[in-house]
């Protein structure tokens, strides 16, 4: 059971994905305009991410190794399909406002890297755990940085105003130049946590 | 307005105004991982303007004369990843016989551009767009250009970064990163062009 929290913690903090191994910069810089688009992103990406893990992890014996990446892609096409259909549905509106980056989770490293390098490898619980815990980090760290951008850029979080009327956004965090100023200094900021966790830790051992 | 003109604001909408990667944020990947010198940001340019005219004009093809006929549009995003990857092996394996210099200076990078999401980005916007052939293919290429133009002028600002003295907590991606936010705005200046 530890081992499976290990997984988990292990996407979410450890290797997240986007702010500490920089898979999948994309969609982190495209949908974080608003925290709601994050969520959605988020969560369909974390829907393939756990529904290819498990079926090549399933299939891992049965498919040859020369084809695998090709194999791998039409698995994750087929549940990135199966994503965008039930977004039409149930969602429009988010399937509207995320657009063409629906269809391009298919190329997103995050979910061919963790194919290739954890689910091709491991039990079937071991690699839904994995898919679990970065499909999560991903989330996380996708609503981590639209946060900032919505909150300076609109004055909100998750639509709902936080400063009142006379608040004037700084709309250049909205829009692109903003996506790659906000990234660039949360990812500055997650490396200096990261440091001096792992010098107390270093500390504390000696 | 004309034909001619359309295609023109076409491309230079794709080039300039909605260029893919400073506005549209595809090819985010490649755009940060091979920009550390000009000489290879050329290569993987030219590679990705390559493969992206043939395979946003292949793909135009294949929704055309097989999933639309067929009534398989659901299908495009399965069928699209598949023509590109296909397509990407066949022009390596056609380069290395055809033209060995070329494949020289482009081999390595082809492989990565399957996993470029502008390239099916660009195939998925041509039909969302409702474009002609001729259209898709000047779409293509203009991507592919604007593109070109992106990482080459990022890349000698990398290069620039390398040796100037930045603090140790933005050293590397982050510093890299901020510099793109700065091409970017100068980029949204094209914003206020009135096409058309």
């Amino acid at each position: 059971m530890n081992k499976k929290l290990s997984i988990l913690i292990n996407g979410l903090i450890r290797e997240n994905p986007s702010l500490v191994l920089l898979l999948g910069m994309c969609p982190t810089l495209a949908v974080t305009t608003s925290v709601n688009n994050a969520i959605g992103m988020g969560l369909a990406a974390t829907f393939v991410l756990i529904g290819s893990n498990v079926v090549i992890s399933l299939l891992k014996k049965c498919i040859p190794d020369k084809i695998r990446i090709a194999a791998y892609i039409v698995i994750i096409a087929g549940f990135v399909t199966l994503v965008q259909m039930l977004l039409e549905a149930y969602v429009p509106a988010l399937n509207k406002s995320l657009g063409v980056f629906i269809p391009l989770i298919v190329v997103n490293c995050i979910i061919l890297a963790r194919a290739e390098s954890f689910a091709s490898k491991n039990t079937v619980l071991d690699s839904m755990m994995d898919g679990v815990g970065m499909g999560l980090g991903f989330t996380a760290s996708l609503i981590l940085v639209a946060s900032v951008r919505e909150i300076l850029g609109n004055g909100s979080f998750c639509g709902i105003p936080l400063f009142g009327e006379g608040f004037q956004g700084a709309t250049i965090m909205i829009l692109p130049p903003g996506g790659f100023l906000t990234l660039g200094i949360v990812i500055a900021v997650v490396g200096v946590v990261r440091k001096a966790i792992s010098a107390r830790k270093a500390g504390k051992e000696i | 307005m004309s034909y001619f003109t359309n295609i023109m604001v076409i491309s230079l909408t794709a080039i300039l105004v909605e260029n893919f990667v400073l506005v549209k944020f595809l090819g985010i990947c490649p755009f940060l991982g091979v920009s550390k010198q000009t000489k290879t940001a050329v290569g993987m340019g030219g590679a990705v303007m390559f493969v992206m005219t043939i395979s946003s004009a292949m793909t135009w093809l294949v929704q055309k004369f097989l999933l639309e006929p067929l009534h398989l549009e659901y299908l495009q995003t399965i069928a699209f990843i598949l023509v590109i990857a296909a397509l990407v092996q066949f022009v390596e394996m056609a380069l290395e016989k055809l033209s060995p210099a070329l494949y020289e200076s482009l081999g390595i990078y082809l492989p990565l551009i399957t996993t470029n999401c502008a390239v099916l980005g660009a195939a998925i916007l041509t039909q969302q767009k409702g474009y002609d052939f001729v259209e898709t293919v000047v779409f293509g290429l203009s991507a592919g250009i604007g593109f070109t133009l992106a990482i080459v002028l990022f890349s000698g600002v990398r290069e620039r970064l390398e040796t100037s003295d930045i603090p140790e907590a933005l050293q590397g991606f982050p510093s890299a990163l901020i510099a793109a936010a700065l091409i970017s705005l100068a980029f949204f200046g094209f914003q206020g062009l009135k096409l058309g």
